[in-house]
């Protein structure tokens, strides 16, 4: 995941579920077919809950790091 | 020079926070060496939680209504004022009609507000019960239905998390005593992929749910509403009609936070324990405009006030304060007209959500009563 270019950062962290979560909905639906996403959350419930919503809507998990403190989730808008 | 506090807001935190300062400062207040401001923009208070009653007419809009001033301790002054601007840096508080306040010890309590127009056709197609007005054209609608698909739709970040689930349980009950139940569906949406964002309650609330035939559908995230098809469509690319729409519409905090650079959306960058913004060690927030990750209620409200009087009643005398907040936050959630269940949680123990009981029921009853001995620091 290095590697990938992150085009959009949303640092979501402190924010209380399900607040990671609609930061990042309203990004992809804001963003242009191919943005790469990140969002940062201190909130375990995010690792669960933004791989199934990206399933519900078709759009891709590129991975889950997990960084001292918090998870870094990344994210393509693929349609 | 007397010593300045300002409180920002009086509603359940703001009046809360003053009382109790005025309490634990009487002598000093007395004696001209403290003043203490609370400037609000309303001449009223509502005790929020009894909108749900209205809708249902078991409580009527004057029973929740009280004047704001005789809340207060007389030893507080009151000034009902819209504040334009807080000046952290310079400790300076500018109000609507020109009035200027310096603090050396400010109380953010401004809570929150619902903002249906971030949701196009939110306004115009949906009711809501979330102030007074629209929970009495609510129950207006009510009187007037007679059976069709009602869908209670919910946007976030919103206060009172449990309100939602309340008001599906007690639609049941209401549309089952009018005997329309045959002839109703109740339909109920949740942003994320589960029916409420504490899991326990979520799981405690499916059950229910399904006992009483009540049909659901998670990660629904409003994206519109068209007012003449009766139609909700979902960010998901999915769609709900109905006949009755009951939208609970996301939340933001008070205009003047943003407008002060505090925070986006109007949430205030708090420390969890400390209860201070951000690196003003001078500067406390309390009650849903805080960004804590925890539930906006007026619980919530109230144990942080305790913790915020008692942290400025010892940094005055004492110059340090060993108080912090744990998280606290207890609500009764009415899973109908006749029973309820109840929660506590904080930060380091989730909640578990009792078997609803008519005890419980009662004791929300009686809370709603009990309310103004608790706002007035009596509690
Ligand atoms: C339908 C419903 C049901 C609820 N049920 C429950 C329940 O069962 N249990 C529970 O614990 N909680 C419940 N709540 C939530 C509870 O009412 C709130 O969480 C609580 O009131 C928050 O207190 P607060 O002091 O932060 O904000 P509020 O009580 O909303 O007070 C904020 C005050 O600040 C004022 N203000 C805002 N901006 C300015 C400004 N610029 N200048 C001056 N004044 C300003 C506002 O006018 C208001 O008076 C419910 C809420 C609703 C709507």
């Amino acid at each position: 995941m290095e590697n990938v270019s992150i085009d959009q950062s949303i640092d979501a962290r402190g924010s209380a579920c399900p607040g990671p979560l609609m930061e990042l909905i309203r990004a992809v639906k804001s963003s242009k077919v191919g943005t790469v996403i990140e969002v940062l959350s201190s909130e375990r419930g995010s690792i669960n809950d933004v791989p199934s919503w990206l399933d519900k809507v078709g759009q891709m998990l590129i991975g889950i790091e997990e960084v001292t403190s918090h998870w870094r989730i990344v994210v393509k808008k693929v349609k | 020079m007397a010593k300045k506090i300002v409180i920002v807001g009086g509603g359940t935190g703001g009046t809360i926070v003053a009382n109790l300062l005025a309490r634990n400062l009487r002598s000093q207040i007395s004696g001209g060496k403290i003043v203490i401001d609370m400037i609000t923009d309303k001449p009223y208070h509502i005790y929020q939680p009894g909108l749900l009653y209205v809708v249902f007419d078991r409580m009527q809009p004057e029973d929740i209504v009280r004047n704001q001033r005789g809340l207060v301790d007389p030893l507080v002054n009151v000034l009902i004022d819209s504040v334009l601007n807080i000046d952290r840096d310079n400790k300076k508080i500018t109000t609507e009609t020109g009035h200027n306040f310096n603090y050396d010890y400010l109380v953010i309590a401004t809570g929150s507000r619902t903002v249906p127009e971030l949701i196009p056709g939110l306004a115009e197609g949906a009711h809501t019960f979330y102030t007074l007005d629209e929970a009495k054209k609510l129950r207006d609608s009510l009187a007037r239905f007679e059976g069709g698909k009602v869908v209670i739709s919910v946007g976030v970040p919103h206060k009172c998390p449990v309100a939602p689930l309340e008001m599906t349980f007690m639609l049941y009950d209401y549309f089952r005593q009018k005997g329309i139940l045959n002839k109703t569906e109740i339909y109920y949406t949740y942003p994320i992929n589960r029916v409420h964002a504490l899991e326990p309650v979520s799981n405690w609330a499916v059950q229910e749910f399904e006992r009483k035939s009540i049909k659901y559908e998670t990660f629904f995230n409003m994206e519109r509403v068209d007012p003449d098809k009766k139609v909700v469509y979902s960010m998901e690319d999915t769609q709900v009609d109905y006949d009755l729409l009951i939208a609970i519409p996301p939340h933001k905090g008070s205009q003047v936070i943003e407008t002060s650079g505090i925070g986006k959306d109007g949430w205030v960058p708090t420390d969890k324990v400390n209860l201070n913004n951000d690196k003003y060690e001078d500067v406390f927030v309390v009650g849903d405009t805080t960004n804590i990750p925890i539930s906006k209620a007026g619980s919530t409200a109230h144990f942080e006030s305790e913790v915020i009087a008692e942290i400025i009643t010892s940094r005055i005398s004492t110059g340090f304060s060993l108080r912090q907040y744990n998280g606290k936050v207890l609500c009764f959630i009415e899973s109908g007209f006749d029973a309820a269940s109840y929660i506590w949680f904080d930060y380091n123990t989730p909640p578990k959500p009792t078997a609803p009981s008519k005890m419980l029921h009662w004791m929300k009853l009686t809370y709603n009563q009990l309310y103004w001995s608790t706002v007035k620091g009596s509690l």
